[in-house]
């Protein structure tokens, strides 16, 4: 370390020719202009780190803001919306005093850089948020996509990542019940690595993130501050990869699972004690982001001895204790009379905690170190006046040829044997395929209140253990429909996670949402974006479902290629009982199947133009919110009234997907019929939208149809379920081993 | 009268709770023990449960069987007083030497969930009375170290006095010598077991069997009978 003089406040403004290296930290020009008139002087250089990480893409969200403000104005009305954007995670009302919050946030970059640290400190950043809300961490989820299956870089990379779900998760005793693998050559370079969590509380117990009442003292606590994340939000997250560039691996943080659990435990134990006034936990942006939303949030101001941050490495500058990403810490703000009490619940969990300061009557954020004041700002300016563009965007001039070639002109198989080797390599492709090699690394069972998990269309959590009732979460999204029609595509996205928690007999509730998209300074990519916001805003609106928050992961992006705009969504329910869920599996050899809902021939972006055909082009699946929202009332009510025994939703892969899953999971076959007005090929493999399969007991048939006849809902008897094949009469038979070897084979093969 | 049955609380443990709901499902008082603590608030049995106690980072149970309750219940296991030891809890009670053997990564080197197919070898333990010897069950599995092995002379003896208490069926999820599930002590009040009996004890909850309940009602039986 040189000598050089402590660059305060009051140096800055001695020094006002001193150039800092803003554009290393992520600044551009313009930007370093603006925190300079901000501030009347020159930044320190504590300062600047602070600006630079809060005002980064990832953290400021400067290119979609315009953009995500529709999620606020379209908001449908709602009654079970308690917290809404903005605060660490939102919250929703699920009935009988509980409430809900939960999350979906990106963890890509770091995930290629570092599979394993990348993949585990997204579970735990995101665990923390919903911790920071007040509530029990219960269940997680994660979306991932990867490249391609056989691609020698994925066997690095998905190894890598599932290890580091596992290994994060497991050890902090949160079940995992569900997410998606998707593979495809666009996200080679760029995996996408996403992760959700679902926390339960009273809703008396909600807590916010926020500074208030003068001489209250900001306790952080949790691991101690090392050099790892460094920047990590400003230079990992917010930029494209480029080989030139020397390694990025520093600024992966590493994790730390057993200190998180015991995070988890006195983070609780506080609340319940009612010892906490506000919290935030430090996660992108370390402590830059915590004092100044803190701050920012509250009604006063705050001063941190920065001297006081318990540090691994002793070396560390002021500014990068201030930019530091280390795992496994939070910030409390607490009343002086409960101190000693907050302080003993963390010694009981042997948890460090350090009181590194407190609120003040001001409106200022001061920051000291060694004596010297090195940060005096307003702390709205850091954590909520960043930059905000408005960024150019155009319709890409490819989209118009893309639309154009329409997969529904793609040669279909001719004869019976075709179709059947067709459908056998559809369900052993690696994204139809069985991922239990996948799921079978993470402990589903754990806190024993799993109801259902994967590969069920949503994971299901009971929360009382007394009434029975429960919470259904279900993520998807489909950046091959997206990339044809990104407004489209983002509906099909809520629309099919929507039908899975419905499916499962929820209530579809809230949505969260986790945007990925390639670099905002491509105005094709721009576009891609503005679509997806607004259609999946207005999505929202009609199905009456609000955005509660999430997060946008943009620069998913290696050189000029960008990966598919692929917005994922969440789709939160509640289920009153959970022992009236429906399941996928067939339970009873004779039920009746039920094809509810149209099927057209729509095979743009679907599963059998990509494995058959490499092909990707025409038009997504048309959307009908209303149809969707239909079918979701009669799914919850025949799963209420027990007319169904199970059900699947059809989304890719189209039904015989659905049927083959269905059957491997129950361990009995179906015998299907082609109805009148379809041929055999788009009756098993369309995947019009607005579509499930449901078996009906004999004895609800009629009941059943009533229901659906009077409430206009198609609903067409296409066969039993039945044997030890899947057999579509006059076309071909596949017996359930082969199913099953082809279905589960494919995964571990490539993998293993 | 019901019966007292303690849960030990080590940082780092998971199923915890899950196991004081498996105690109570039964019908028996569950007691949450905390690892700083040395006194066993008279309970009559103590369950060590599931998780990954100070993080596993040494060696799977090796910090906990030196935590200060662990003490006392060596103690008293010598005594008499029944342990059960689920996954972590199995670890610390071979690390405790309470039970022989040790526990090894898995041997396909990841972690493995699964619902496993079990056969009950010894229905004679103070926590396994309510099975007949033979009865498959099926009990969720869930670790990253659950490789049984102990020396060959160990295993002979475990087999030769009836000391294995369970064996997976059909397939052997981690690679453990004989197919062991869990074992015994000589005396039959210590059980240790990789499966989690505590997380099937509902029939909607989990892989919605019950076959884990007999563990809980097999030690109420046995403490409210004594």
């Amino acid at each position: 370390m040189s000598k050089t003089p402590l660059d305060t406040v009051e140096h800055a403004a001695a020094t006002p020719d001193v150039e800092l290296p803003w554009a290393e930290l992520g600044l551009k020009k313009d930007e370093y202009e603006r925190v300079v008139a901000i501030l009347g002087r020159r930044p320190t250089g504590a300062e600047l780190a602070m600006y630079s990480v809060m005002w980064s893409e990832h953290c400021s969200y400067k290119s979609s803001k315009v953009h995500l403000r529709q999620f606020g104005e379209k908001a449908p009305q709602s009654d079970a919306l308690l917290v809404g954007i903005g605060e660490n995670a939102g919250v929703v009302d699920v009935g009988q005093g509980y409430a809900v919050t939960f999350k979906v946030e990106s963890h890509n970059h770091p995930s290629y850089v570092e599979p394993y640290q990348g993949a585990a400190t997204g579970v735990g950043g995101i665990v923390r948020d919903i911790i920071a809300m007040g509530a029990r961490p219960v269940a997680v989820v994660d979306p991932l996509r990867f490249g391609a299956a056989d691609h020698p870089d994925t066997k690095r990379v998905l190894p890598g990542v599932v290890a580091g779900i596992g290994g994060y998760g497991n050890c902090l005793g949160l079940p995992n019940i569900g997410g998606e693998v998707v593979f495809d050559a666009c996200y080679q370079g760029n995996p996408l690595v996403n992760a959700g969590a679902i926390g339960v509380m009273r809703h008396e117990d909600i807590h916010l993130a926020k500074a208030s009442g003068a001489g209250n003292k900001v306790i952080l606590y949790g691991a101690r501050t090392g050099g790892d994340g460094i920047g990590g939000a400003s230079i990992l997250a917010s930029e494209t990869f480029d080989d030139a560039k020397p390694s990025k691996r520093p600024a992966v943080q590493v994790g730390d699972p057993f200190q998180e659990k015991l995070l988890i435990e006195c983070t609780l134990e506080a609340f319940q004690e009612k010892l906490v006034v506000g919290i935030q936990d430090l996660g992108a942006a370390g402590l830059s982001c915590a004092t100044s939303e803190l701050a920012s949030n509250g009604s006063g101001g705050m001063r941190v001895t920065l001297d006081d941050v318990p540090l691994r490495d002793s070396t560390l500058s002021p500014e990068e204790i201030l930019m530091s990403e280390s795992q496994e810490r939070m910030c409390a703000v607490v009343e002086p009379d409960k101190v000693d009490r907050f302080l003993a619940i963390c010694d009981k969990w042997d948890v460090i905690a350090t009181v590194i300061g407190e609120v003040t009557d001001g409106d200022r954020l001061e920051i000291f170190w060694h004596g010297g004041k090195i940060v005096d700002v307003d702390p709205r300016t850091v954590a909520h006046d960043g930059p905000v563009y408005e960024r150019p965007y155009a319709r890409p001039d490819w989209q118009d040829a893309l639309q154009a070639d329409d997969a529904n002109k793609l040669p279909r198989p001719e004869t019976s044997e075709e179709l059947r080797e067709q459908v056998l390599k559809l369900v052993s492709s690696p994204n139809q395929a069985s991922k239990s090699w996948i799921t079978s690394q993470y402990d589903r069972f754990v806190q024993g209140n799993t109801v259902l998990a994967q590969p069920e269309d949503s994971g299901m959590i009971r929360i009382d253990e007394e009434s029975g009732l429960g919470v259904a979460i279900a993520t998807d999204g489909n950046g091959r429909y997206a990339k044809l029609d990104p407004y489209t595509g983002a509906q099909l996205a809520l629309a099919e996670a929507y039908r899975n928690v419905a499916t499962t007999g929820a209530k579809p509730l809230a949505v969260s949402d986790c945007l990925n998209f390639g670099s905002p300074e491509d105005p094709a990519v721009m576009w891609q974006f503005a679509e997806a916001v607004r259609g999946l805003a207005d999505a929202c609106q009609q199905l009456g479902t609000p955005v509660t928050g999430g997060n946008v992961s943009l620069y998913n992006q290696t050189g000029e290629a960008a990966i598919h705009p692929t917005p994922v969504v969440a789709v939160l329910g509640v289920i009153d009982d959970v022992a009236r869920r429906t399941p996928v599996a067939f339970q009873e050899e004779g039920q009746l199947l039920y094809l509810l809902g149209e099927t057209r021939e729509e095979f743009g972006g679907s599963a059998w133009s990509q494995v058959i055909h490499d092909h990707l082009g025409g038009l997504p699946p048309q959307v009908d919110l209303e149809r969707e929202r239909l079918l979701g009332e009669i799914l919850i009510s025949a799963s209420r009234d027990g007319m169904i025994d199970s059900a699947h939703d059809l989304s890719d892969g189209g039904l015989i997907q659905a049927v083959v899953e269905s059957a491997l999971l129950g361990g009995r076959g179906a015998r299907l019929v082609v109805p009148d007005g379809l041929d055999a090929f788009t009756f098993l493999l369309s995947e019009s939208a607005g579509r499930a399969v449901v078996a009906v007991p004999r004895s609800e048939e009629l009941r059943f149809n009533d229901m659906c006849g009077a409430r206009g809902l198609p609903a067409t008897r296409i066969g039993v379920v039945d044997g030890d094949a899947v057999e579509v009469q006059g076309e071909f038979t596949l017996p359930l081993d082969e199913l099953r070897t082809a279905h589960e084979g494919t995964i571990p093969a490539l993998l293993a | 009268m019901t019966a007292r049955i303690g849960v030990v609380t080590f940082p780092g443990s998971l199923d915890d709770r899950d196991t004081q709901r498996a105690i109570r499902l039964a019908g028996a008082e569950p007691v949450a023990l905390w690892h700083k603590d040395k006194d066993l608030k008279q309970v009559d049995a103590v369950v060590l449960c599931g998780g990954f106690s100070y993080g596993d980072y040494l060696r799977a149970g090796a910090i906990a069987r030196f935590s200060p309750v662990m003490e006392t219940l060596i103690e008293q296991a010598k005594a008499g007083m029944p342990v059960l030891g689920i996954c972590n809890g199995f670890q610390i009670l071979t690390e405790a030497h309470l039970l022989p053997g040790a526990m090894l990564g898995n041997n396909h080197l990841h972690f493995i969930c699964r619902d496993q197919k079990l056969r009950v070898e010894n229905a004679e333990t103070s926590w396994t009375t309510d099975y007949e010897a033979g009865q498959e069950i099926h009990i969720p599995l869930k670790n990253m170290d659950g490789r049984y092995v102990a020396d060959e002379r160990t295993l002979d003896m475990l087999e030769a006095e009836g000391r294995v208490a369970f064996r997976y069926l059909d397939f052997n999820p981690n690679g453990s010598l004989r197919d062991i599930a869990g074992i015994t002590n000589e005396a039959g009040n210590v059980v240790g077991l990789m499966p989690h009996p505590e997380h099937a004890t509902e029939p909607l909850i989990g892989t919605g069997r019950t076959d884990g309940l007999p563990f809980f009602t097999s030690i109420l039986k046995k403490l409210v009978n004594a």
